[in-house]
C-alpha cells in the first residue's frame, strides 16, 4: 500500500478542485499540490496549512465546526422527497435519492435547526454538496422555508452555510418555485427585524445564488469559492471564450461589490457572532 | 417549405401546398371543376389539423412556445392596451433591451406593464439580445414595479425568454443578486400582480418577473427550471436528447396547472399563438382582467399576504413527523 492514497479522477473538466479530503495518513493538496498531513489538515477546519485552501466540508462537519459544542438540534428531519414528476433520466431520481441518503447518511441536501454561537441562539441551515450537489427541489425549498419561520418565531438571527448546483432539475418547475419560496420568507423575516447573514462557499451557483443566497443582510463567502449564477462551462460555452482567471470566486465577487467580506473557515464563527452582536444591539 | 412551419407540422404544410396549386389550377382551366376535390382535401385538412395539435407531446409544444412569430410583449400592449409609454434604464448602468416596460391604459385604467421582448429579425434579435436579460434588464423592471407600487398601478408582467444571459458582463454586475433581488421585493409588493407566461418561461430569467398573486400560462407556453437542452446535456450527456427532457420535467402549462404552480391556462387559437395575434391578445386580456378585478378587492396587506400565499404552498414533499 501505498503512503498516498492516489485521488480520484475529478469530476468535471471544468472543475478539477478535490471534492473531499481522502482518507490516509497523507493528503496531496490539490490547490498547492503540497503533501501534508490529514490530522494537519483536520486540525486546521479543513484547509490546507500551506495555502489555505478551503476543502469542501460535509453539513455535519460544518456544524461541528461552527456550534457551541452540543447545541445544535435539528428541526424538521423527516421531510422526505416524493419525486413528484416520477423523474427518470438514464437513472430514476428515486435511485438517485436513495443513493445519496446512503452515502451521506442524511435526508436531503439541507440541514437545519438551532444552536448557539457563543451562546446566541441562531437558526442555522447548512447545506451539503455531497447530497445531490446541495441542489434545492421541494424539500430544500420547505426546509429552508421552515427554518426563516421559526427564526421568526424564536426571534432570532438565521445563518445560512451554502452550498448547491443549484435548482433540482428532477422535479421541474417546482424547483424553480423554491426560489420564490425562501425569497418570500426572507421578506417577512426582514419586516420582522431579524437579521440574516448568508454564507457562500465553495460551490454555489444557480438557483441558490440567485435567490436566498445573495439576498444576506450579509453575504459572506470562504476564500476561492466558486459563486455564480450561470456555471462556468455554460457560460464558455455561450461566449466561446476563455474565462479570465479567477472569474466568479468569491474574491471575484468581492471586488465587484457582490459580498461583504471573504472570510477564512478560522474566522467564520467569529465573525458571524460580530455581526449578530452588533445588529442585536439596537 | 411555407414560412413559420415547424418540423413536425411537415405532413399539414404539404396538404396545404397541394391544396393551394389545385386552386390555382381551378382558377386557369375552365373545363375541369376541381372544387369537390378542393372542398374534401380542405375536410381532410381540418381533420388533420385538428388530430394533430390536440396530442401535441412536451417537444411539440416546445417549439410552438418558441415560434419565431409567436407574439411578444409589444404586440401584446399593442392589441390590448392604449397609450403606452415606454420607460427606459435601471438608473445604475443601462437600459436592457431584452425587457421592455411602462406605464399603459388597460380598460380604461392605468397600468404597468413591463415584460421580455424577442427581436424578430437578426438586427433585433441581436439589440434584444434573444430576449435574455442582463442585471440591468431585472433591475429596471423592478424599478418600474416599485414606481407601480408608489402610484398604486397594478402590475401585468409577460413572460418569455431563454433565461438570464449567462456571460461575462452579466456575471460581473450581479445576474444572481439582480434576480434574487426582483423575487424578494416582488413578493412584498403591495398593488396586485398577474404574470402571463407567454412563450418560454426559462429558469430564474423568468420567475424574476413572475413572483406575482396570479400566474397564468398561454396553453403552448412552457414553465422549466433549465431548458430541455440544458437538462438533457446533463443528465443524458448529449443535448439530442432534449425531447426526452422536456417529457421528463413535465413543463406544459396543463403540467404546471396540476403541480398547483399557476392558477388558469389560457387558449389559444388551434396551432398556436402565432397564427392569430388578435385572437391570442383577446384571451389573454380577457383572463387578466377577470385576475386584476378579483385582485383589486384586496387590501395592500392582503395582497402581500395571497402572493406569499400562493408561493409557500408549492412544493410536493412527504412531511413524516406531521405538522
Ligand atoms: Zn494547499
Amino acid at each position: 500500500m501505498s503512503w498516498f492514497r492516489k485521488r480520484s479522477a475529478p469530476p468535471e473538466k471544468s472543475d478539477s478542485r478535490k471534492v473531499v479530503v481522502p482518507e490516509g495518513l497523507w493528503i496531496k493538496c490539490d490547490n498547492c499540490g503540497e503533501i501534508v498531513y490529514s490530522k494537519e489538515i483536520e486540525r486546521n477546519l479543513k484547509t490546507c496549512p500551506k495555502c489555505d485552501y478551503h476543502f469542501r466540508i460535509s453539513a455535519k462537519e460544518r456544524i461541528r465546526l461552527l456550534e457551541d459544542p452540543g447545541t445544535f438540534e435539528e428541526f424538521d428531519a423527516r421531510i422526505l422527497s416524493e419525486d413528484p414528476l416520477n423523474f427518470r433520466d438514464s437513472q430514476k431520481y428515486r435511485d438517485r435519492i436513495k443513493n445519496a441518503v446512503k452515502k451521506t447518511g442524511l435526508n436531503e441536501a439541507v440541514l437545519s435547526g438551532t444552536c448557539t454561537l457563543d451562546g446566541l441562539k441562531i437558526v442555522l441551515v447548512v447545506f451539503d454538496f455531497f447530497f445531490l450537489g446541495g441542489s434545492m427541489a421541494s424539500v430544500v425549498g420547505e426546509k429552508v422555508t421552515r427554518a426563516v419561520e421559526r427564526a421568526i418565531q424564536e426571534k432570532c438571527g438565521i445563518v445560512v452555510i451554502s452550498s448547491s448546483g443549484g435548482a433540482r432539475m428532477q422535479e421541474g418547475a417546482l424547483s424553480l418555485m423554491q426560489m420564490a419560496k425562501t425569497s418570500a420568507a426572507l421578506a417577512r423575516l426582514r419586516r420582522a427585524g431579524l437579521p440574516f447573514i448568508s454564507v457562500l462557499t465553495d460551490p454555489t451557483t444557480g438557483g441558490v445564488t440567485a435567490s436566498f443566497a445573495m439576498l444576506g443582510d450579509v453575504n459572506l463567502a470562504e476564500p476561492k469559492a466558486l459563486i455564480g449564477f450561470a456555471g462556468p462551462r455554460v457560460i464558455e460555452q455561450t461566449i466561446r471564450q476563455e474565462l479570465p482567471e479567477g472569474f466568479q470566486r468569491s474574491e471575484f465577487l468581492l471586488e465587484h461589490g457582490m459580498i461583504d467580506k471573504v472570510v477564512s473557515r478560522k474566522e467564520l464563527k467569529k465573525t458571524i457572532v460580530a455581526l449578530l452582536k452588533a445588529f442585536k444591539n439596537q | 417549405m411555407v414560412e413559420g412551419y415547424l418540423e413536425f407540422e411537415k405532413p399539414l404544410a404539404e396538404l396545404e401546398r397541394r391544396i393551394s396549386e389545385l386552386r390555382q389550377m381551378n382558377a386557369v382551366e375552365n373545363g375541369v371543376n376541381l372544387s369537390d376535390d378542393i372542398q374534401r382535401l380542405e375536410k381532410k385538412l381540418a381533420r388533420m389539423r385538428r388530430d394533430l395539435y390536440s396530442g401535441l407531446n412536451r417537444w411539440q409544444r416546445t417549439q410552438i412556445a418558441r415560434h419565431p412569430l409567436r407574439p411578444y410583449t409589444l404586440d401584446y400592449i399593442q392589441i390590448l392596451m392604449k397609450d403606452f409609454i415606454e420607460l427606459h434604464g435601471d438608473r445604475c448602468f443601462g437600459d436592457d433591451r431584452s425587457i421592455v416596460g411602462g406605464t399603459a391604459w388597460f380598460h380604461e385604467k392605468p397600468i404597468m406593464v413591463i415584460g421580455h421582448q424577442k427581436g424578430r429579425n437578426t438586427k433585433e434579435k441581436v439589440s434584444r439580445n434573444f430576449g435574455m436579460p442582463h442585471p440591468e434588464g431585472y433591475r429596471k423592471a423592478l424599478r418600474l414595479m416599485k414606481l407601480a407600487e408608489r402610484f398604486h398601478l397594478p402590475i401585468l408582467t409577460l413572460v418569455d425568454t431563454p433565461g438570464a444571459f449567462p456571460g461575462i458582463e452579466a456575471e460581473e454586475r450581479g445576474q444572481a443578486e439582480a434576480i434574487a433581488r426582483n423575487l424578494i421585493e416582488m413578493s412584498d409588493l403591495t398593488v396586485p400582480v398577474v404574470t402571463v407566461i407567454t412563450g418560454e418561461g426559462g429558469s430564474g430569467g423568468a420567475l424574476a418577473l413572475a413572483v406575482a398573486n396570479r400566474v397564468l400560462m398561454l396553453e403552448n407556453s412552457i414553465y422549466s427550471v433549465i431548458s430541455p437542452e440544458g437538462c438533457a446535456a446533463i443528465l443524458w450527456k448529449s443535448q439530442d436528447y432534449a425531447k426526452d427532457a422536456a417529457e421528463a420535467m413535465k413543463l406544459t402549462a396543463r403540467d404546471s396547472l396540476d403541480n398547483g404552480i399557476v392558477e388558469e391556462v389560457i387558449k389559444e387559437p388551434l396551432g398556436g399563438a402565432h397564427l392569430d395575434y388578435q385572437e391570442t391578445a383577446l384571451n389573454v386580456g380577457e383572463v387578466v382582467w377577470k385576475h386584476l378585478e378579483e385582485l383589486s378587492a384586496l387590501t395592500p396587506e392582503e395582497l402581500v399576504e395571497d402572493r406569499w400565499a400562493k408561493f409557500r404552498r408549492i412544493g410536493i414533499f412527504r412531511d413524516e413527523a406531521g405538522r
